[in-house]
């Protein structure tokens, strides 16, 4: 086994960093998908435009590109905005909500793909039943459309969440205590930093194999109900 | 919003898109040339040639560029075996890390990516190609690889786009890439939304040509038999 010189609990808790940022980042992604896949096929022209300029424009930009100019770009816009409204004091954004909100914003470009395709999977006869028999758009949405949503785009966000967890890697570039940042704070301390470089990617390979295990059972719990292969 | 600062970062924010094409370029060069063997084995049938190539994958899909990088540059450098052997010219160099650590990392995708086009080539031809007696060699230069590669294409011009958003982090070990001069200037300007904001355009300028270049090659392919 490896010598650690102590550092395995900072290690632990980076892991437990890097976890968090990838679920808050990945919640922000879906909810961002969740709006903007629906306006990318809204019959209003301006609606569309905006989200495909989203969803164009971030995909070709490097998520490190995201994540520096959210950093440095979030606390001058928020408080601009407060300082419009009045606020006088000063509104500190933390690094990892600005990584969490780059990496969900990043993200949400691919979310939103994925859930115009899940959306557009769902046979249309579906719907103008449940308005036949006088659903709302609404209830429409929620009790009809949403969860089928999910069974038909959790393979594909589950693919984009392992992608997002390896990309909060990054974020330890602005600053926060992830695995990333933490091995790099144990190499200058022991002057080993393949030591300790390796032992986080470990961790990460840890940490995929774990998520993926939970999304093929997330899948079996939205495909209840349906043979294999069906999807 | 400062346009000034915006305009006068453009020659120098060139330069460093220049970095990034060329590092992009160079790995994606040996990047397919090692995703290719490493396809062909992966698809192999005895497990002692399947099992390396696949636990090569797993590794390095599995862990952040990042990671991979930090590991080239600053891990290599703590065994004294390394200081010492002739690699260690290479290896003292940024440039040459980000070139190796992208070359692997974009190997192990694009390997992936074969190993699907390759599975995917019909049946039948791989038959047609037997039946009327090519040898081995022969039915993968000219049958399996062929159709592989065409089908691939879609998948490989999104690992491209990929590998060339993964190129900013070359600027992490001190590469003057696109990234690395918009941080710079950042440094010396203290303007970070403006010069963020053109180097994103930059990329994505890059993107589209890189987009429009597969397009081109796609209608070509396309165009000959099918």
């Amino acid at each position: 086994m490896i010598d650690l010189h102590g550092f395995g609990n900072q290690l632990l808790s980076g892991t437990l960093v890097t976890l968090e940022l990838g679920l808050v980042g990945m919640g922000a992604a879906v909810l961002l998908g969740l709006i903007f896949a629906p306006m990318k096929m809204a019959p209003l022209w301006p609606l569309r435009w905006i989200a495909t300029t989203y969803t164009t424009t971030i995909r070709g930009i490097p998520e490190l590109l995201v994540i520096l100019l959210v950093y440095f770009g979030a606390s001058r816009f928020v408080n601009g905005m407060a300082d419009l409204v009045g606020y006088d004091g000063r509104i500190e954004i933390s690094p990892f909500m600005s990584g969490a909100i780059a990496l969900g914003f990043a993200y949400g470009a691919y979310a939103t793909e994925i859930f115009r395709g899940a959306l557009r999977a769902i046979p249309k006869g579906q719907i103008e039943a449940a308005q036949a028999i006088g659903m709302g758009r609404w209830i429409t949405f929620r009790r009809i459309v949403l969860p089928q949503t999910w069974r038909i785009a959790l393979p594909a966000l589950g693919n984009l969440f392992l992608t997002l967890l390896k990309d909060t890697a990054l974020v330890s570039v602005i600053g926060v205590e992830d695995l990333t940042r933490e091995a790099a704070i144990a190499t200058g301390y022991t002057k080993e930093p393949f030591t300790f470089y390796f032992a986080a990617a470990v961790m990460y390979l840890l940490l995929t194999v774990f998520c993926v295990i939970a999304i093929h059972y997330l899948e079996k719990i939205a495909g209840r109900g349906y043979a294999r292969g069906d999807t | 919003m400062n346009w000034d600062v915006m305009w006068d970062s453009l020659p120098e924010l060139a330069e460093g898109a220049l970095l990034t094409i060329e590092l992009v370029a160079i790995s994606g060069v040996l990047g397919l040339a090692l995703a290719v063997p490493l396809a062909l084995a992966r698809v192999a049938r005895p497990l002692w040639l399947r099992a390396g190539p696949f636990a090569y994958i797993f590794v390095f899909r599995g862990t952040p560029l990042l990671i991979q990088i930090f590991l080239v540059y600053y891990g290599a450098s703590q065994f004294e075996t390394v200081r010492e052997s002739f690699l260690w010219p290479i290896l003292r160099e940024a440039y040459w890390c980000a070139i190796i650590a992208f070359t692997l990392n974009t190997a192990a995708y694009t390997a992936e990516i074969l190993r699907g086009a390759i599975q995917a080539v019909p049946e039948g031809e791989v038959e047609a190609a037997k039946a009327i007696g090519m040898g081995r060699w022969m039915r993968l230069r000219r049958v399996v690889l062929p159709r592989a590669f065409r089908i691939a294409l879609p998948a490989y011009s999104n690992e491209v786009i990929l590998m060339l958003k993964g190129s900013a982090l070359a600027s992490t070990i001190t590469l003057l890439d696109l990234t690395g001069v918009a941080r710079t200037l950042i440094a010396k300007t203290y303007m970070p939304i403006e010069l963020f904001l053109a180097a994103g355009l930059f990329y994505l300028l890059i993107t589209g040509i890189i987009l429009q270049g597969f397009r081109l090659v796609e209608k070509r392919v396309h165009g000959v038999g099918e």
